[in-house]
């Protein structure tokens, strides 16, 4: 693969997927988030200050765990855990946000707004800005206000305020829906600080490039304990955010091969799933061009994931693009499927993964019974389950006496 | 380049006054009904009508508009019931140009030079895409050309002068300029923004300017009307449907405001 196109083009193309759909009213606001980030990257006190708070604010590098009793389950496969959920905030979402954050503070702008699903990327946007003193509000579906409690609290403890927003579905969409409309309305003062690779030129790459930290570390980590690189880089899909992070300095290694898991739901042949590049088709969702779950008419149609994080019906235009040119495969996970794997994690090496990480897990339990005992598989576990406890009580029935 | 649509504005500028556009949504209060409501708008005085295509994500929508797109929606508005609304609209006014405002995605899914091929055959006069930039609108400009639809573009008062050169060297018919920074809805103040946004608008088009968002009222048309060729007006006729007792009544409550919006065209 040629490495020209792992660049989106000057107008933001991954191949077919990516540009810029938005109104005029942020053309303004979108070109100048380009040209900062920009400058920024030339800027070494920029890259310094950054790498000061991913070292001292974060806790980088995070460490690369060895599951072996884990492995044990997945056909004696090496499993190895990049582990984004000992970041601080619980998850790889502060990676992009202490970037945009800092990019904020350049552009002269006081308020910070983001959209929230599992509520990570909310908590994350909610931290920083209180460690820079900028207001903030956080969009978040009301479905995942109620599935995603803890987190609300823990932003709104941040200094926060939380919208939770009843139109649509009621989940990630939506909410991205309603910081679309507070940023054209206020955005002289407000960044909206978008929180997977997704929306318009240049979020996309911008979002990638602060998330590659983890596939950097995780890359020299693999081969500094093993001694080669991985069969296999594995992680969940749902913007695509962690995924490409982790997937993009793995690109050029032709031996790797790059597997998303999308939220199959209950299943992706029943209408319940967020499986977007599995079973959508190509359209203009959130700003960009890229897979979306539509009708027939253009209309977006509801997503469903017992993961908040993965339950949306867009994905990332490079995600797209990646789909499309072969280098990286996307394969669906049901809900069960997650459970179970949330469940065999917490009870073989005492790690809680987040719901949207046991995706990347099971699918590595059923990647690495195909592969086989002397295969390496590298899972980005993204994000911790504190958050998803009420979720997983009420599956497994752990507060009414026994367990399934 | 539609002349149907520069003539009635031209027409409205050859009577001293800005011309009235409102706007509906298709689908709403129901599939049937939707061209009623739109003739409501006409026979109260309405210069030119916009039909919106009802949108799962309507992200540059306040929530009157988005309650309006969910009824559609929830009645089960298709893409060819919106087309079949213009052709009604148009059968029964053949005079009057009659432009869809939809967001991008249902087009491009429709296929954009289907989409205009349909539109043109139904009668339409253009097409309102406010979420498709300049840079995107390449292929879609390509086919309403050939078909002699209008192309109207969105400007705000955060264009700065040189894209706003940009933008309506590719636009026909008018330039949509937007009163506030904000989506859709109702305002109390509509016009500082706007005026000198209309002004620098003129600076690099001979196109009208008509000033959209936020005005509701005849005393804000008079005001917009001052300085715009022509006042549009949306979410304020949804809210008069939204607040009806039953379809008729809300028909009539639209006529009526159209009737007065009218009249504030005329007061300059």
């Amino acid at each position: 693969m040629s490495t020209h196109a792992l660049t989106p083009d000057g107008r933001g193309y991954f191949g077919a997927y990516g540009g810029r759909f938005i109104p005029e009213a942020l053309v303004a606001a979108v070109e100048q988030v380009a040209d900062e980030y920009e400058k920024a990257k030339a800027d070494p006190a920029f890259g310094a200050e950054l790498a000061a708070l991913l070292k001292d604010y974060t806790g980088r590098p995070s460490p690369l765990t060895d599951v072996h009793r884990f492995s044990a389950e997945a056909g004696g496969a090496r499993i190895l855990l990049k582990r984004e959920d000992l970041n601080h905030t619980g998850s790889h979402k502060i990676n992009n946000v202490l970037g945009q954050a800092l990019l904020t503070r350049r552009m002269g702008k006081t308020r910070l707004i983001a959209e929230t699903g599992a509520g990570q990327h909310g908590v994350a946007t909610a931290t920083a800005a209180a460690l820079f003193g900028m207001d903030c509000t956080i969009y978040m579906g009301e479905v995942d206000t109620q599935r995603q409690a803890l987190n609300v609290a823990r932003m709104r403890m941040l200094g926060a305020e939380v919208v939770p927003v009843t139109s649509g579905s009621r989940t990630l969409k939506d909410a991205i829906n309603e910081a679309f409309r507070d940023w054209v309305a206020n955005v002289d003062s407000t960044h909206y600080l978008f929180g997977t690779v997704a929306g318009p030129h240049p979020f996309p790459m911008m979002v990638r490039e602060f998330h590659r930290v983890i596939g950097i570390e995780a890359r020299a980590q693999v081969l500094d304990r093993t001694g080669a690189l991985p069969d296999a880089v594995v992680a969940c899909v749902g913007g695509g955010s962690n995924a490409m992070g982790i997937f993009y300095d793995f690109i050029p290694d032709a031996g790797v091969r790059l597997i998303g898991i999308e939220a199959a739901g209950e299943g992706v042949d029943t209408p319940r799933h967020a499986a977007t590049l599995t079973k959508g088709d190509p359209g203009v969702l959130h700003g960009s061009r890229t897979y979306v779950l539509q009708d027939e008419d253009g209309q977006t149609i509801e997503s469903h994931s017992i993961s908040a994080g993965l339950d949306y019906p867009g994905v990332g235009p490079e995600h797209a693009y990646l789909k499309d040119s072969g280098r990286a495969e996307y394969r669906p996970c049901t809900d069960d499927a997650a459970m179970q794997a949330l469940r065999l994690l917490s009870r073989t090496e005492g790690i809680i993964p987040a719901i949207e990480s046991s995706h990347a897990l099971a699918g590595a339990l059923e990647l690495g019974r195909e592969l086989g005992p002397d295969a390496t598989i590298l899972v980005n576990l993204s994000g911790r389950g504190d958050k998803d406890m009420h979720t997983a009580a009420e599956y497994f029935g752990l507060l009414d006496g026994e367990t399934k | 380049m539609n002349t149907q649509l520069s003539g009635v504005l031209a027409a409205a500028k050859a009577e001293d006054r800005a011309a009235l556009i409102g706007y509906l949504p298709a689908g709403f209060p129901t599939i049937d009904g939707a061209a009623q409501a739109v003739q409501a708008l006409i026979d109260g005085g309405a210069d030119a009508v916009e039909i919106g295509l009802p949108h799962s994500d309507p992200v540059l929508d306040g929530p009157t508009i988005q309650t309006a797109d969910d009824i559609a929606l929830r009645n089960g508005v298709r893409t060819r019931d919106v087309l079949e609304t213009v052709r009604q609209v148009t059968a029964a006014n053949p005079t009057v140009p009659v432009l869809v405002m939809t967001y991008w995605n249902p087009v491009d899914r429709y296929g954009a030079a289907r989409f205009a091929a349909d539109l043109a055959a139904a009668g339409g006069a253009g097409c309102i895409l406010p979420d498709l930039p300049v840079e995107e609108a390449g292929p879609w400009l390509a086919a309403a050309e050939e078909l002699g639809l209008a192309t109207v573009f969105v400007v705000a008062p955060s264009s700065r002068d040189q894209r706003l050169a940009t933008i309506t060297a590719s636009g026909t018919g008018f330039v949509y300029a937007a009163a506030v920074m904000g989506v859709t809805g109702s305002r109390n103040q509509v016009g500082e923004m706007a005026e000198d946004l209309v002004r620098r608008t003129r600076a690099t088009t001979d196109l009208p300017v008509c000033v959209g968002l936020g005005v509701s009222t005849a005393a804000q048309a008079a005001e917009v009307a001052a300085f715009a060729d022509g006042v549009i007006v949306g979410s304020a006729f949804v809210q008069r449907i939204l607040d009806a007792a039953s379809p008729e009544a809300g028909y009539a409550a639209v006529r009526e405001l159209a009737a007065e919006l009218a009249e504030g065209v005329r007061k300059r």
